[in-house]
């Protein structure tokens, strides 16, 4: 897909493909976790639709040139979901489709959580907060070599239990990096439950504009509320990080994974599969 | 050895300057302390190229993992408690899993920190940071040696966790030329005949000064000092004497004692290593060189803990 021409389409056409295009990733998404066994179909289902507007409809990135220097940049900073990125960079060729059938299996590219060797991946992530702060790095590093470029992270909400999601919330800040955009895929459910009962979370918006955000809070799964409040984020530049706050369904998309904790990571059963991947083909 | 002092974390200051002013893609971080790690030399020399974390330990290591993945040579610095302690986990799974060029540069070493006592007394981070894969791990066991390894550091690609103390510690080599260094290399200061003492980082003056006392004991020991503490240099200790005797200032348990007992054992080397360094325990406030003496890690301490065991 060339990325090129996105800003030709109309924000209707956008929605009819991303629509198909997601359905796709759901599908693979689902099949690569059964047969690898294990891995997160929830919070990769959740987070699918704003990881696919940001490569199809937001950013400048390469397939043919992932190393690109002024390329935009995505760090998936809840690195269990990265199914999602996966199936994402497939579907751009950033590699083939056939590795996310041998994921999390002993030799494959694809790990259990993202590695900087698969191309198209910007940091090691899967320990909670680190991604984070890895991509306040990045967004430093990008103004010090005076790049026109955005860095994209996309946060979990039980992530924002982690203390150090608040030290690199503070920093960006600090640092007025106004070419970071953090995304929290507020799907509400953790391992063990609801983020309100695990470690009450309350009002995330709010506590990212007490500290010094710009901030958001929009329907995760509605592509023209992502679109539209990416680009006005990119457009601000107020000296101010921006955090959006994505309402979102864990396990959407799969009528029998969503809001279903048990389904956090977890693979599903032969029969599960079949229901999911028939839902998802319809 | 003439007894004059200089402190390590000054010739770090002084290198980061001289190589700042040549490389434009070094990049230093600190987290609140860069007046004592001496940071504050480059911050006031290039402060666009300088980011002070605040107090976030865990943040500034996970900065710096960002600003390596956009081809920056990262110096980070704090205390080695703080640095190696608690943003352990983000030196693993940031920078050392991806195998970034950061390199972590720790001041305040070891129970010499002195009077703060054992919060900041850091004897553990050797063996907790060389356990880590991808990590080089160093300590400079002088001013002109301390030039030279951040020097080399600023050369290598790669992660790399530097150690270096609070306090002024004597001179070992006259220039830096003198002291310079190759990585996994050890380095024989003193010939000697009986013993090997095998020492690291600022205690390495007081190895020196052990062999003096033993030889008025009749003991002939050869001083080697271990810089590079991995990869470590196997055969230099394949060629030791029978007995070595490991010094640091950090837990006998997993440091410099720890590493040289594992080349012995698994190369089948017939020798006895004598771990001397902080046994097992915590610091306690006092002055550091009242400190050393405490803890035995002083030159005649030491000379007779061997004299003892032998």
């Amino acid at each position: 897909m060339s990325t090129n021409d996105k800003n030709d389409k109309t924000m209707e056409q956008k929605i009819q493909e991303l629509t198909q295009i997601t359905k796709k990733l759901r599908y693979n998404i689902v099949k690569m976790i059964a047969k690898a066994n294990s891995g997160h179909p929830g919070g990769s289902l959740s987070a699918i639709d704003i990881v696919a507007t940001l490569y199809y409809e937001i950013m400048n990135q390469d397939a043919t040139n992932p190393k690109m220097l002024n390329r935009d940049r995505f760090i998936l900073s809840k690195g269990h979901a990265c199914p999602a990125v996966y199936a994402t960079l497939a579907s751009l060729n950033y590699f083939s489709e056939n590795e996310l059938w041998n994921l999390r299996q002993v030799g494959a590219l694809l790990q259990g959580h993202p590695t900087i060797d698969i191309p198209g991946i910007e940091a090691n992530t899967g320990s909670l907060g680190q991604g984070f702060s890895a991509s306040v790095g990045i967004a430093l590093g990008c103004r010090l070599d005076k790049y026109d470029n955005n860095v994209f992270t996309l946060l979990g909400d039980g992530e924002c239990q982690e203390g150090q999601v608040w030290e690199a919330a503070m920093a960006a800040h600090h640092y007025k990096l106004d070419n970071l955009i953090a995304i929290v895929d507020r799907n509400k459910l953790q391992i063990d439950g609801c983020t309100e009962d695990v470690m009450c979370l309350g009002d995330v918006k709010a506590k990212f504009d007490a500290f010094g955000w710009n901030t958001f809070e929009i329907d995760g799964h509605d592509y023209k509320a992502i679109i539209e409040t990416v680009e006005t984020a990119k457009a601000l530049k107020n000296g101010k990080p921006t955090a959006i706050v994505a309402n979102t369904i864990k396990g959407k998309g799969v009528s029998f994974m969503e809001n279903n904790v048990g389904f956090h990571g977890k693979a599903p059963n032969t029969e599960e599969l079949e229901q999911a991947l028939n839902e998802l083909s319809n | 050895m003439n007894g004059v002092k200089k402190a390590m974390r000054e010739a770090y200051g002084e290198t980061l300057v001289e190589l700042g002013e040549k490389n434009e893609n070094i990049v230093v971080l600190d987290a609140d302390l860069s007046g004592s790690t001496k940071t504050a030399l480059f911050s006031k020399k290039y402060p666009e190229r300088f980011f002070n974390a605040g107090i976030a330990e865990q943040n500034m290591i996970g900065m710096s993992a960002g600003l390596a993945r956009t081809g920056k040579t990262v110096f980070a610095s704090t205390f080695a408690m703080f640095a190696t302690g608690r943003a352990w986990e983000q030196i693993r799974n940031s920078i050392a899993y991806p195998k970034l060029n950061v390199k972590v540069c720790a001041t305040h070493s070891g129970v010499t920190v002195g009077e703060d006592g054992a919060s900041h007394q850091m004897t553990e981070d050797l063996a907790i940071m060389r356990v880590i894969p991808n990590m080089v791990v160093l300590a400079p066991a002088d001013y002109y040696e301390a030039k030279s390894v951040i020097r080399w550091c600023a050369n290598y690609e790669g992660p790399v966790y530097v150690r270096m103390p609070r306090g002024n510690t004597e001179l070992i080599f006259d220039n830096e030329e003198d002291a310079k260094f190759e990585l996994g290399k050890a380095r024989k200061l003193k010939e000697g005949t009986d013993i090997t003492i095998i020492a690291t980082g600022e205690v390495v003056p007081e190895a020196l000064k052990a062999s003096e006392y033993l030889s008025n004991e009749g003991i002939s020991a050869e001083v080697v000092s271990m810089t590079s503490i991995k990869p470590i240099d196997e055969v230099a200790i394949s060629f030791a004497k029978d007995i070595i005797v490991t010094l640091e200032d950090h837990n006998v348990i997993g440091g410099l004692g720890g590493a040289v007992s594992e080349v012995v054992s698994s190369k089948g080397l017939n020798k006895r290593v004598l771990r001397i360094g902080i046994n097992d325990t915590f610091g306690k406030s006092g002055p550091a060189n009242e400190l050393l003496t405490y803890y035995k890690l002083d030159g005649k301490s030491v000379a007779e803990t061997i004299v003892k065991n032998l």
